[in-house]
């Protein structure tokens, strides 16, 4: 058995005397693709934020296996090791796209960013790839020059996904990726996702409360309830036999159509 | 060249106070020591408004020997109004001698241009700074452009270079055009036109640049290497100009559009005015 690619312990966040999450612990091997589901507040973004260092936790740790196989507790990493890591080997798509890209430089410059700051020197190259990942994400190439303050929602969510997949990283994190879209067009967005994933062999932590999200996506799932992690397992397993009552509730909460 | 003459008695030499001028030159130093890198100093109010050259003049007050011989220019031009009350305030406040002449000078302030004549080990071209970081337009957290230099991660200022080749289809950027100094820190020329950034490197004379509102100081050490970014397929190149100087008939030099009357008439000078008088008056001793 390898070693996981992802190894969280015991993250644990207070706000004051709030609690934002406690005590999650989670494997995540290559390509696997985990949610997190829970409702507004149960401490899934919290568990996002920790994992993308992008916050301290009071307590527990997050390990990522590097490129070379060796694993490190990502908090031990230097500024310059770890901001590298975040722009080359992970992503980030964020539910507000506004976020996650530079919303008044052209299509081809979000998605060339991160090439640039590897150090590619090449504009035609540069040009070239980021053309590539517009057709991988169906935007149309006479959009390249186009700012995303002049795209639609679900295309903004695409162009985040080829910004944050043009150095080939093995590890996306996603947060609410699909919310706030309408359902066609957060049903080609998971299309797309669905399959960048099985192509690319990506590892994924997908922050949802859409079960239906999770049931296409994921692999695993984590359900979380007032900041703790209330039951785990296969995707199918949780949904269609959940345990915890709590699960019940979510599952039978769903809409049908 | 203006001799030097008795100071105001009123002031101390070169206006600012002594406890000021070592704290600035604190400043300087460690801005010689570590080339590009923006050195934060304790700006003090100028008897000017900000945008004037307060960073460029507390610098030059703050370097200035009483044998100095100043020179200011303003866009290459000796005579346009702030360089001509500039050079005065120091006439004044130091009693040094002022000049025109790029040659006799031993400190330059200036604004948006360097001098077309080479300069020399021993002077001291000092540059009066609006927006000090380079990364500004694009990133407008101080704490992340800090970060950012810190970590030298500039891949943010090629994005602006793709932008301009993706909009205009070639490196729009004519002036304020980033330099990489030393093979470290990346920096901003301060205004120049990218015509000028080809003299900042190997020169031999040493480059200090003042910004009074953002509180910065940072140099340029004699002899320093000073690349201009660009791209492998997008070189770094100067502008050209169809035609030579309507005065003094210099072609490799940087030129002023002026306007003549209502008729549309113009000729296009020499910015630098020293320049072009210097060639003038050398073309009319042959004669």
């Amino acid at each position: 058995m390898t070693e996981p690619l992802l190894r969280v312990r015991g993250l644990t966040k207070h706000y004051g005397p709030r609690l934002g999450c406690a005590e999650v612990s989670f494997d995540l091997d290559p390509g696997e693709v985990l949610a997190v589901v829970g409702e507004s507040g149960s401490g899934k973004s919290t568990l996002l934020s920790l994992v993308a260092t992008e916050l301290a936790p009071d307590s527990g740790s997050v390990g990522y296996r590097m490129r070379d196989g060796v694993t490190r507790d990502l908090a031990a990493l230097g500024e310059a090791e770890r901001r590298a890591l975040l722009r080359t080997d992970w992503g980030f798509i964020r539910q507000d796209a506004a976020l996650g890209l530079r919303m008044a430089v052209s299509a081809g410059g979000n998605v060339g960013e991160r090439l640039m700051g590897k150090g590619d020197r090449h504009y035609g190259r540069i040009r070239g790839t980021a053309l590539d990942w517009l057709a991988k994400v169906e935007i149309a190439p006479d959009r390249i020059d186009d700012p995303p303050s002049r795209f639609s929602g679900g295309m903004r969510q695409r162009l985040q996904i080829a910004r944050n997949l043009v150095t080939e990283p093995r590890l996306v994190l996603m947060d609410e990726p699909t919310s706030g879209l309408d359902v066609s067009v957060q049903a080609r967005l998971l299309d797309l996702i669905r399959g960048l994933v099985a192509e690319l062999g990506l590892a994924v932590v997908i922050v949802t409360h859409d079960l239906a999200v999770a049931r296409l996506l994921s692999h695993r799932i984590l359900v979380m309830r007032a900041g703790r992690v209330i039951e785990t397992g296969l995707t199918d397993q949780v949904l269609d036999d959940p345990a915890e009552p709590y699960t019940q509730l979510l599952v039978s909460s769903v809409l049908a159509a | 060249m203006t001799a030097p003459r008795q100071a105001d008695p009123g002031y101390n030499f070169a206006y600012l106070d002594e406890g000021t001028k070592r704290m600035i030159r604190r400043a300087i130093l460690k801005a010689v020591a570590i080339p590009g890198y923006q050195v934060p100093f304790a700006s003090r109010e100028m008897p000017m408004p900000y945008g004037w050259g307060t960073g460029g003049v507390q610098v030059t007050a703050a370097i200035l020997g009483r044998a100095d011989v100043l020179k200011v220019i303003d866009q290459g031009s000796d005579d346009t109004t702030n360089a001509v009350s500039i050079r005065a305030f120091f006439a004044r406040t130091a009693g040094v001698a002022v000049t025109t002449r790029t040659a006799d000078a031993t400190v330059i302030q200036t604004r948006h241009r360097i001098p077309e004549a080479p300069l020399h080990a021993g002077q001291v071209l000092v540059y009066q700074v609006p927006i000090p970081e380079p990364l500004r337009f694009l990133e407008p957290r101080e704490t992340e452009t800090r970060q950012l230099h810190a970590l030298a991660e500039y891949g943010l200022m090629h994005v602006k270079l793709y932008e301009d080749i993706a909009r205009h289809g070639h490196i729009a950027t004519t002036y304020a055009y980033p330099v990489e100094v030393a093979g470290r820190y990346v920096m901003d020329p301060s205004p120049t036109p990218k015509f000028d950034n080809p003299k900042m490197d190997d020169c031999p004379a040493l480059q200090l640049f003042g910004a009074g509102r953002e509180k910065r100081i940072y140099a340029v050490p004699p002899h320093t290497r000073v690349r201009s970014l660009d791209f492998e397929d997008h070189p770094f190149r100067v502008q050209r100009f169809a035609r030579p100087c309507a005065l003094c008939g210099a072609g490799d030099v940087y030129l002023d559009e002026v306007l003549l009357d209502d008729a549309g008439g113009r000729m296009f000078v020499c910015s630098d005015t020293d320049h072009c008088e210097g060639r003038r008056q050398a073309a009319g001793d042959a004669r």
